[in-house]
């Protein structure tokens, strides 16, 4: 397989010196999708992402152009758009790479966006801990104020835009679009009840349109050349082009952007395959909240559909790559570690679920499992299954559930043996490696 | 079953009803109905922990999860929260009762719920009334598969005084930091951290101070929050609980009071959705102590060689006799405002028919001189007419001489909820935009106190036929307010005088006014006391005009008023507290004081009589809406003292007349023999002329009570106090700046009579010239300064020590 599949569209200047400066960006044509947008009649920019079969890049994979379309224009109060940058699924690796190498893609596009939903104020929200991509779109956001792409009277028509780039404090939970809403306007990050949705009242009470930032960078190319030009790439459902992010045991970890529906077989190719004198053990489609898959799935179109119907999610498509040296057990109890202190609290399966999960999976990697502590697990997920609050336990439980699916052997060993004999924990790793000590104390001191 | 449904369904129309299944059971419900109240209807129960139906859903807690095999188009659902799903015409809904995996869920949350929940219900507070408990049962598994270790934290902590949290029972339901942003608006307690270790906590530089804050106490659904007086003080299955009314303000919240051998241990709000809701204020939660004080009175005491003594009852009823009949008809009667009907009525009638006079009043608080007249023309006799709920469904509101959050708390909730829900306009003619005011959203009409004539004016195009205008008692002090009041009201307006005291309008309704007779006779009117003297049997009753109350301490003083006869009047509370002091130790005048606790009053009284408290008797209060609240015995001990009527009666026989009733029964019923009067009802006449308040030099003082500051019937709740707000003088920044002050510093409210102390507060929203305080929080103004709202006072920067200025 060659690198012919490859699709820079979202990733074209990310090989140019200085590509994230604007005088870079705008001599390779940036802006002009913009300067045309300001032009148009903003329905009909829904109309052609309509046309494009653009779908949110975050994971639900709701068409774009349909989410601005239910904004209600008769609404009087201000309309808003907001771009989730909080990207803090593990596994998931696109949004910081892409807004590090050309951040005035997503400003283009936030313009284009925000004029399309007559918004005249757009707020990027960060993830905190990724202080060198804030100051880069802070940079970004900056010079285009002062190139007269931002502000008041932008591009010479009477549309005024201003664009806030806010910072994360460090939640997972504030990717869920309410919960970063909640965030935004200074409160606790947790999800809201809907309805009302946020189309409806979303920031300050008021329509918002929450957006991927990729979903929101590919914006530009599509005014620029077209909603059927954009239709070439991916498949039916599933159209356009998008970053793929190759992680693990594989020889060239990555961003590759290809189309919608390339398969992980085409990927681990041009990722150069397993790391040398392995074989793949299983993958994640999308970030660790995604069932994972097995080498059986090599085959599976990686579009939304595809990855549904082999069982998982699309998600991300960030694809964590495991191979034969890594126990599942390590992976589902660090995982599980992840959401439990991530969870926000606010539910019971998640706060609680999490809480007990953990204890049952380090029993299990101790090799101080219970017989019948597998069954437990499916069990306790099935009372978390579709009753939290929001989708974060999902994850969890999903990632739970899939790992028992395929390797349930695995956990059962934990019943008298630790995983880290069977899976010696050196051998999976790049570097030297000396096994962390195991404590188990939970309080209020944790 | 819910009330809210039951009243929503008769105000929809029966097209506007959509029918659901639960459970294969038919339900017809208004639109938008959570399916957990729908489920109500129909007997079904849905365990749950965050739901609350005054409280707007969050669906946090998941234990209402039910399945939505069609969620009425023909597609089935993921689970749901029934507390905040909608039910949709043509919905079907399976709960436990018939589908065995939502029995699953609900076993599965129980136990999810109970993992990091410490088993120490046999200590604690919650045990035997704990939704947590009683849903484990009903709802849950006998045995918990977790063998993990569970969460702990320090405990209990204080969030306020008289608060504690014990963050291992918390279940994270959010019902009370939903309270204080919902209800109370006090949002100062707040989720912190995340995950199973998530806690409630408060801020550390905001203490969490709320009128309303044991109300949290109440809707915790598990043992979390806990009340500091309360805690190991009972077990709920050994006490008892009577639902009687408050004592402390004109609102008359339900209460459930709990008692355990013959002693009050707490009391919860009611729950009547036309009155209170479900909520009530803190001072009406733990001001219950003040009757266990050690000042509380067991025993007659009559005044020998100058000192009181303890009597016998025929002593101390022979020593009473001898000075009433000494003093014949220059006899007054004073009886506070915090008398139920019954005790008020007694009094009324002991007046009249026993001592012969019509010198009565109840009023002990600064007045004006056309309130008297403006109650018993306007405000006695009348059918309820503003109520709570118009408060939460007006348009606009207007407050004058009022502070609602300070002098009636259920006022402001319920206001506030109009605020919020249905954009109700608050509109409050006041020095300051208070606290209060803020919460409710209101509109300061800014006005030094004393202008709220020219206010209102300058407001009249508000007040238009459906604003409701309330009236505070101290709208009185200002001349021409209460003409005002009536001028607006023949416009349209509905208004309604919201006096602080609970008895005020039963004692009003038990004609203790001068100029007035039960039932709204006017006294000068022959006709009503030839009706009343039929119905009493008395041959004659007095007809000419009575003194008031300040009348009755001008007469006292100068001699020509040779007894008093006083029921709980706090010497404090009087415009005047030194000089009316002053009057009543007068030789030449013979006092017989009725009282719960020896008072200031009592001291300088030549006999004294203890009567009972509010909780050994049944009475009746009556609300600022003309509501009848009832009051029951809660705690009626066999040696309890006796009631003021009994007292009364017993005082009336050794007079040699028959007062016709014994018992606070006997008294109802008597009053309403005779409350039904159709003739001619007192007219009002205006006293004050119209205009600004006096000029001259100094400031003008604004004051009210604080709902919790120094009153004695706080007495014992100390806790409650620690939370009190401080006192501070608010003044503006104009005013700030010429008196050369700034925000903290300590200035003097000073008069020729003397000065109060208190840190300035600069205030933005504050009226140039005008400096507010506290009534009687630190300091009592009345008594130091001889000044109350609306008189000139002078301020003063206090020098400190260190030479600041």
């Amino acid at each position: 397989m060659s690198v012919d599949v490859l699709t820079p569209t979202l990733s074209d200047n990310w090989d140019q010196p200085d590509a994230w400066k604007i005088a870079n960006y705008v001599a390779r044509g940036g802006y002009e999708a913009a300067r045309k947008a300001v032009g148009m009649d903003p329905d009909a920019i829904i109309g052609l992402v309509k046309d494009s079969g653009l779908r949110g890049r975050g994971g639900a994979g709701f068409p774009t152009g349909v989410k601005w379309s239910f904004i209600p224009q008769a609404n009087p109060n201000p309309k808003y758009l907001v771009i989730n940058c909080d990207e803090s699924e593990p596994g998931t690796c696109k949004d910081v790479p892409m807004l590090m190498a050309t951040p005035h893609t997503l400003v283009e596009g936030v313009i284009i966006s925000s004029f399309a939903v007559r918004a005249h104020h757009a707020f990027i929200y960060v993830r905190g801990e990724v202080l060198h991509v804030i100051r880069r779109l802070q940079k970004a956001v900056a010079d285009a104020y002062e190139a007269g792409y931002l502000g008041k009277g932008i591009f010479g028509t009477d549309y005024d835009l201003d664009v806030v780039v806010h910072a994360g404090a460090g939640a997972y939970i504030c990717g869920e679009e309410t919960a970063l809403l909640d965030s935004l306007e200074g409160r606790r990050g947790q999800p809201r009840l809907r309805p009302p949705f946020p189309a409806v009242a979303g920031l300050y009470a008021s329509p918002t349109v929450v957006n991927n930032a990729e979903s929101i960078a590919s914006v530009p190319a599509i005014v620029a050349k077209g909603a059927a030009w954009y239709k070439t790439m991916g498949t039916e459902k599933s159209a356009g082009s998008t970053l793929y992010s190759v992680s693990g045991h594989v020889k060239r970890p990555g961003q590759y952007e290809a189309p919608l529906g390339t398969t992980y077989r085409t990927l681990l190719d041009l990722a150069g395959g397993i790391r040398a004198g392995h074989q793949l053990k299983f993958f994640t489609p999308g970030g660790s909240s995604t069932p994972i898959l097995t080498p059986d799935q090599l085959d599976v179109k990686l579009d939304y559909e595809g990855v549904a119907a082999a069982g998982s999610i699309l998600g991300t498509k960030a694809l964590q790559t495991f191979d034969e040296t890594v126990s599942v057990v390590r992976t589902t109890l660090r995982w599980t570690e992840f959401y439990k202190h991530e969870s926000c609290g606010k539910c019971t399966p998640c706060r609680e679920g999490s809480w007990w999960l953990v204890q049952t999976l380090r029993n299990i990697e101790q090799g101080k499992g219970q017989e019948g502590d597998v069954e437990k697990m499916l069990d306790l997920c099935d009372n978390v299954s579709m009753k939290s609050f929001c989708t974060l336990a999902d994850g969890f439980v999903a990632n739970i559930t899939s790992s028992i699916k395929y390797f349930r052997e695995e956990f059962e060993a934990g019943y008298h043996t630790p995983a880290w004999e069977l899976f010696p924990y050196e051998k999976s790793v790049y570097f030297p490696y000396e096994r962390e000590r195991i404590t188990v104390s939970e309080g209020a001191g944790e | 079953m819910s009330t809210d449904v039951k009243k929503s369904d008769a105000q929809v129309a029966k097209a506007d009803l959509v029918t659901a299944t639960i459970d294969g059971i038919e339900v017809h419900v208004p639109k938008g109905t959570l399916v957990i109240r729908a489920a109500e209807r129909l007997g079904i129960e849905i365990p749950r922990f965050c739901d609350h139906e005054l409280l707007d859903p969050v669906a946090a807690c998941r234990q209402c999860i039910v399945e939505v095999p069609d969620a009425g188009n023909g597609r089935p659902m993921k689970p749901q929260p029934a507390c905040a799903l909608g039910v949709m015409p043509g919905m079907v809904v399976e709960t436990a009762a018939t589908n065995e995996k939502v029995a699953k869920h609900q076993r599965g949350m129980l136990e999810f719920l109970l993992i990091n929940h410490p088993l120490d219900c046999p200590i604690c507070d919650k045990g035997g009334e704990c939704p947590l408990q009683n849903q484990a049962l009903s709802h849950g598994d006998g045995e918990s598969r977790y063998e993990g270790v569970k969460r702990t934290f320090p405990k209990p902590v204080n969030i306020s005084a008289q608060i504690l949290i014990d963050r291992e029972r918390c279940v994270l339901c959010q019902r009370c930091t939903r309270f204080g942003e919902q209800i109370s608006g006090d949002d100062f307690i707040s989720l912190s951290e995340r995950g199973a270790l998530s806690q409630i906590s408060i801020y550390a530089s905001r203490p969490y101070e709320s009128y309303f804050s044991g109300n949290i106490t109440q809707i915790c659904p598990v043992g979390a929050l806990t009340s500091v007086d309360y805690r190991f003080q009972a077990r709920p299955f050994d006490l008892v609980s009577t639902t009687t009314t408050c004592e402390h303000c004109a609102s008359g919240c339900e209460l459930r009071t709990d008692h355990r051998h013959f002693q009050v241990k707490r009391r919860l709000a009611g729950d009547d959705p036309e009155v209170n809701e479900q909520w009530n204020c803190d001072k009406g939660r733990y001001g219950f102590c003040y009757g266990r004080q050690s000042d509380r009175l067991t025993h007659p005491l009559v005044r020998r060689d100058g000192k009181l003594v303890p009597a016998s009852w025929p002593e101390a009823i022979d020593a009473a006799v001898v000075g009433l009949k000494a003093a014949g008809s220059e006899v007054g009667v004073l009886t506070g405002g915090r008398l139920t009907l019954e005790n008020a009525f007694a009094y009324s009638k002991f007046a009249r028919t026993v001592l012969g006079t019509n010198s009565i009043d109840f009023r002990a608080r600064p007045y004006g001189a056309d309130e008297a007249g403006f109650l018993a023309s306007e405000v006695t006799a009348k059918p309820m007419d503003v109520t709570f709920t118009d408060l939460e469904q007006a348009g606009t509101v207007v407050l004058v001489g009022f502070e609602p959050e300070d002098e009636s708390p259920a006022v402001f909730l319920r206001l506030r909820k109009g605020n919020l829900k249905n954009r109700t306009k608050v509109l409050a003619v006041a020095p300051f935009l208070s606290n209060g005011s803020k919460k409710m959203g209101a509109t300061l009409v800014p006005t030094a106190p004393g202008d709220e004539v020219k206010a209102l004016e300058e407001i009249a195009s508000e007040l238009e036929a459906g604003t409701i205008l309330l009236v505070g008692e101290r709208a009185s002090l200002v001349p021409g307010l209460l003409s005002k009041v009536r001028q607006y009201a023949a416009k349209g307006v509905r208004w309604a005088w919201i006096p602080r005291r609970a008895g005020e309008l039963a004692a009003l309704e038990a004609g203790c006014l001068p100029q007035l007779l039960p039932g709204g006779r006017p006294v000068n009117d022959a006709r009503a006391r030839v009706d009343l003297q039929a119905a009493w049997g008395v041959a004659q009753l007095p007809d000419s005009a009575g003194l008031d109350a300040e009348g009755m301490l001008t007469a006292a003083t100068s001699g020509s008023l040779k007894a008093l006869v006083t029921a709980a009047v706090e010497l404090s509370d009087l415009a005047d507290p030194e000089a009316a002091k002053a009057a009543l130790a007068s030789d030449s005048v013979f006092v017989v004081s009725l009282e719960q606790r020896l008072s200031e009053l009592a001291e300088s009284a030549d006999v004294v009589f203890p009567v009972a408290l509010l909780e050994e008797q049944i009475g009746t209060f009556i609300n600022w809406e003309h509501r009848a609240r009832p009051v029951e015995i809660v705690n009626a001990r066999a040696q309890s003292v006796m009631t003021d009527v009994r007292v009364l009666a017993a005082l009336a026989d050794a007079l040699g007349t028959d007062l016709g009733m014994r018992t606070p029964p006997q008294a109802r019923t008597a009053y309403l023999e005779i409350s039904d009067w159709e003739g001619s009802t007192p007219k009002f006449t205006t006293a004050g002329a119209f205009g600004a308040a006096a000029g001259g030099d100094g400031v003008r003082l604004a004051s009210w009570h604080l709902a919790v500051d120094d009153s004695r019937c706080l007495d014992g709740a100390e806790t409650l106090r620690q939370s009190a707000p401080a006192p501070v003088a608010r003044i503006s920044a104009a005013t700030a700046t010429a008196l050369g002050v700034h925000d903290g510093q300590q200035i003097a409210i000073s008069t020729d009579a003397g000065q109060v102390v208190l840190p300035a507060a600069v205030t933005a929203s504050m009226v140039d010239d005008v400096v507010w305080a506290p009534t009687n929080s630190g300091a009592e103004l009345f008594r130091t300064l001889h000044a109350g709202p609306g008189d000139l006072v002078r301020l003063t920067v206090v020098k400190t020590a260190g030479g600041a200025a």
